[in-house]
């Protein structure tokens, strides 16, 4: 079969097979009962905040309640009106994990101890879930077609590496817990890094969906792997030299980690070669292992995951979000009853240990959970889209929070070392908080194109037309 | 792409599958050893938790020596210790991050009431909606003899090295168990934590090691006290309490130039005595030469019956800091080796503990029970769940009639030979004192191990004095361990 053949037969050609006749129902209402669901866990949640440290719902409730119920439903009105044929579940999913985050954000500031003095990072981080809520309708109103960002490869891939390099500026880089991937601007700071995921998803895609062709060539057969032709490996090899320097520059093992793993997965998803896995993963360990031998913070994060017990052992950190989830047992010490500000940052990077610690591994399966199905309707959208461009970008956003999952998770809870980088809607983190509901409403925006019977063709014969009236109903 | 995707489907799947399966690792599998106080003390988490909830009482005869009093600081429980030093080997302490000592280690799970063994009295506290309360753990101690043995070494000075440990003989019940120096349990138990670290670091600190329990974790040789295992041997192979035994002033040591000679170069009289006299005198030259005649091996072996060369037999102190120490005899030992080893030096090495089990198998009829401290695990409203049962140890460590004639020939000592200050009117005590050469340039230490009444033991007792900072010529198992043994049975026998 040819591989042309292939791709073709994914656009709406007269003569496909049956099952691209399946016609995808909107399924608002069951989006809007899913809400109210997760409305309820997130407003539930803040008010046992209450009740635990407390002993006494939160006199901010009503307001708090009410205005986390105003953003999803102005989301999902949004949808409604620009996006009908969406997936019904993402919104849900992202609105619960929200709303969880936000409550446990607040428990953390009512905790007698270990955060800054008079901190309140809930209602911060309310008005920033308002800044991604209405970043999310932007997107979700301004842009009708997704093809439309294909124009922005170049732009794209320009401005992303822009924003990476811009920590790196003295006056307004600033180093934050030894990573320097925070700008100060007056008043303002955000971690570029998190807009240029979005951006540099866009960016692989344009040019993948571009180069895709040339990038499948087959070069040299080894152990039954086709390996990329030598002049072939330019691109990777300029994405795992940007990843290197975010490293060793910046010291965001993290971001690197991601950035070069999501365009490794975008570059075998475009070309179906597995060979660029041999090639990425080659490049990524002896990557790793060089920054394993010359930076002493890489050198301290696998110390500390080897033997966190161990004596001088530098992963303080580690070691009391562990204690905290082995508190938390099967079931958890309850919200608020619980001690997950022991932890530092236990409302950010380690957001996740404190839940554990509060809701028990009941609920840090139940968030994990909520995750995969987040990147399973992001990569079911990409199954089923019909166009090169967005299915990558489908398959890219979803990848982005797999391997955001994974390295942040797998990392606080020591499945793999510790790399800083945000738990997606949970932590504590504006510029998280916004690039996150901008990458669901783009995913949407694509799952909307994908669930959309296709427009009618006036040169189908009428037989095949009368068919999808019945599918329809 | 559509299979590419897929199979980014399927790794994405691993990976959160890997995630739950770690996490689950994490808060279930691991869950219990990183929220032990006795594992990881540094868990402040589980620390905190524990100064907040009611934690179950160390008892003695019905009296708490550790319990949780209601308190309005940041906590709301403190731990306090009414006897203070006098229990503190015992108790041990109970601490927010230093850990845990003593029974409040070894005991963590039931005084927290976590045992399985409480699991039904914690259902119904769920179900009844009370608080969880810790279960109570009952010693063995008899808190007069602890009393005696407590102020019988402090009567020799605050900073006085030594150890006392009582033993019943037929159940191995430990009846008394004392270390000195000791320290405050109080001073570690407080909720103010740079005082508490800073009295931590000093009982670390203090050369005379104060958190070490003597009784079980010091070997030193047991001089003459070990005369009881070698005139155990002896009677085992033929010598009876009358044998002729060789007395006289000194000992010619095979293979060598050397003489074994008495205590202060004193004879032991005529030529040739009789084994209990050669015990009532402590004659090393006739101990020697049983020691040469029966070999080292035979000597080795009756100590091991006793419990030499193990360190497995204790576990109920067992903490962070503390282990049973191995009593030993001594490998390769060659033939003058015999005969040093006979009178308890060369490298004989043993535990107060060990000593008292000695005494203790005597009286017992030659069976040596296991020793132990915790008698009952009992609920917060103090019914009975578990008594523990007695165990033996050796059950025939020496026959029973080598018991008797060694039983005779231990009173022969307290009534007529070196242990005179042992008596006590009216019942029949069976004793031993013992006077260890250890460096020259450092006092000798006094050993004494006795049983009452000597037909029917009631209580063994071990004492110790290993360095009492009086001079030097004073020092001997009767005239400074032989008091306090005394004044310990003195407690158990009057009711």
């Amino acid at each position: 079969m040819s591989r042309t053949g292939r791709t073709t037969a994914t656009k709406r050609a007269p003569g496909a097979g049956p099952l691209m006749e399946f016609v995808h129902r909107r399924r608002r209402g069951a989006e809007l009962y899913l809400l109210v669901l997760s409305l309820v866990v997130g407003i539930g949640a803040y008010a046992a905040v209450g009740l635990g440290v407390n002993g006494q719902v939160p006199a901010d409730l009503i307001k708090h309640g009410a205005w986390l119920a105003a953003l999803v439903v102005a989301a999902h009105v949004t949808i409604r009106y620009k996006a009908e044929y969406a997936d019904p579940v993402v919104l849900p999913i992202v609105s619960a994990l929200n709303g969880l985050g936000l409550a446990m954000i607040h428990r953390i500031d009512l905790a007698p101890t270990g955060h800054p003095v008079g901190s309140n990072f809930a209602a911060s981080q309310l008005v920033w879930m308002t800044l991604g809520v209405l970043g999310f309708i932007t997107v979700l109103a301004g842009l009708r077609d997704h093809r439309r960002l294909q124009s922005f490869t170049y732009t794209a891939g320009l401005a992303a590496i822009v924003l990476l390099l811009l920590p790196l500026l003295p006056g307004i880089g600033k180093t934050v817990n030894g990573a320097r991937i925070w700008i100060h601007l007056g008043p303002l700071s955000f971690q570029p890094g998190e807009i240029a995921k979005v951006l540099l998803v866009i960016a692989f895609a344009g040019y993948l969906v571009l180069h895709r062709d040339a990038l499948a060539l087959a070069g040299r057969r080894v152990l039954f792997v086709d390996l990329p032709r030598g002049r072939d490996l330019g691109p990777i090899l300029a994405m795992w030299l940007v990843s290197l320097g975010i490293l060793v520059f910046q010291n965001d093992l993290g971001s690197s980690l991601m950035f070069f793993g999501l365009f490794l997965v975008m570059l075998y998803v475009s070309t179906e070669r597995p060979g660029w896995l041999v090639v990425g993963g080659v490049l990524f360990a002896v990557g790793a292992y060089a920054g394993y031998l010359t930076t002493a913070h890489v050198q301290a994060r696998v110390q500390g995951w080897l033997d966190p017990f161990g004596k001088d052992s530098p992963s303080y950190q580690l070691v009391q979000a562990m204690y905290g989830m082995a508190w938390g047992g099967l079931t958890g010490r309850g919200l608020g009853q619980g001690s997950p500000q022991t932890t530092p940052i236990s409302w950010s990077d380690f957001i996740l240990p404190s839940l554990g610690e509060e809701l028990g591994l009941t609920g840090v399966i139940a968030i994990i959970l909520l995750y995969a199905l987040l990147v399973e309707r992001g990569l079911r959208t990409a199954l089923i889209c019909r166009d090169n461009f967005g299915k990558l970008v489908a398959a890219g956003l979803a990848t982005v929070f797999a391997l955001q999952v994974f390295v942040v998770v797998g990392g606080v809870t020591r499945l793999i070392p510790l790399t800083g980088l945000t738990t997606p809607f949970l932590s504590q983190g504006g510029s998280s908080l916004v690039a996150n509901w901008v990458i669901v409403a783009l995913l949407l925006r694509v799952s909307d194109a994908a669930r959309r019977p296709p427009p009618e063709f006036s040169d189908q014969p009428a037989d095949m037309d009368s068919t999808q009236v019945v599918m329809m109903r | 792409m559509n299979r590419p995707i897929r199979n980014l489907a399927i790794a994405c799947l691993i990976m959160f599958l890997a995630l739950m399966i770690n996490a689950t690792y994490l808060q279930y599998w691991q869950a219990g050893s990183l929220t032990s106080l006795t594992k990881h003390p540094d868990n402040v988490r589980v620390a905190d938790a524990a100064f907040d909830e009611p934690r179950g009482a160390i008892l003695v005869d019905g009296r708490a020596i550790a319990q949780s009093t209601k308190s309005s600081d940041r906590y709301k429980f403190l731990r306090t210790y009414p006897e203070g030093a006098e229990y503190a080997d015992i108790t041990g302490y109970f601490t927010r991050t230093l850990g845990l000592g003593g029974i409040e280690s070894t005991q963590n799970s039931v005084l927290t009431g976590d045992d399985p063994s409480l699991f039904v009295n914690k259902v119904i506290d769920l179900l009844g909606n009370a608080a969880p309360q810790g279960g109570n753990v009952s010693l063995t101690i008899n808190p007069k003899a602890q009393k005696a043995a407590f102020d019988g070494l402090r009567a020799l000075g605050p900073r006085v090295q030594g150890a006392v440990v009582a033993i019943e003989p037929a159940t191995g019940r430990i009846l008394a168990m004392v270390s000195s120096p000791s320290f405050s349990p109080n001073q570690l138990a407080g909720h103010d934590f740079t005082t508490a670290k800073s009295n931590y670091d000093r009982l670390l600190a203090d050369p005379l090691g104060p958190l070490n329990n003597r009784a079980i974790e010091e070997t030193l040789p047991p001089g003459s006290t070990f005369k009881l295992i070698t005139a155990a041997a002896a009677l085992s192979h033929g010598y009876t309490p009358n044998s002729m035994v060789m007395g006289g002033s000194s000992l010619k040591l095979p293979l060598t130039t050397k003489y074994l000679t008495n205590e202060n170069h004193n004879s032991c009289g005529p030529p040739k005595i009789t084994l209990t006299r050669a015990l009532d005198v402590s004659c090393n030259v006739a101990f020697g030469s049983i020691g040469l005649k029966l070999g080292a091996d035979v000597l080795a072996n009756q100590a091991a019956a006793f419990g030499f060369g193990r360190n497995d037999y204790f576990h109920d102190l067992d903490d962070q800091l503390t282990r049973l120490s191995a009593s030993e005899f001594g490998t390769n030992v060659d033939q003058p080796g015999a005969a040093l080893s006979a009178i308890g030096q060369l490298n004989v090495r043993a535990t107060p503990l060990q000593m008292a089990m000695v005494a203790a198998g005597i009286a017992n009829n030659g069976e040596v029970m296991q020793p132990y401290l915790v008698d009952e695990i009992r609920s917060s409203d103090l019914d009975v769940i578990k008594q523990i049962p007695s165990k033996v140890l050796t059950a025939h460590a020496i026959s029973a009639a080598v018991a008797r004639e060694l039983t005779q020939m231990m009173v022969s000592v307290v009534q007529q030979g070196t242990a005179t200050t042992a008596q006590i009117p009216g019942v029949q005590v069976a004793g031993k004192t013992g006077t260890a050469q250890s460096a020259p340039s450092r006092p000798p230490y006094a050993w004494f191990v006795s049983f009452a009444p000597a037909e029917s033991a009631q209580v063994a007792v071990a004492v110790l004095i290993q360095d009492a900072n009086v001079d030097r010529n004073q020092i001997s198992g009767s005239g400074l361990a032989a008091p306090i043994a005394k004044a310990v049975m003195e407690a158990v026998l009057k009711k």
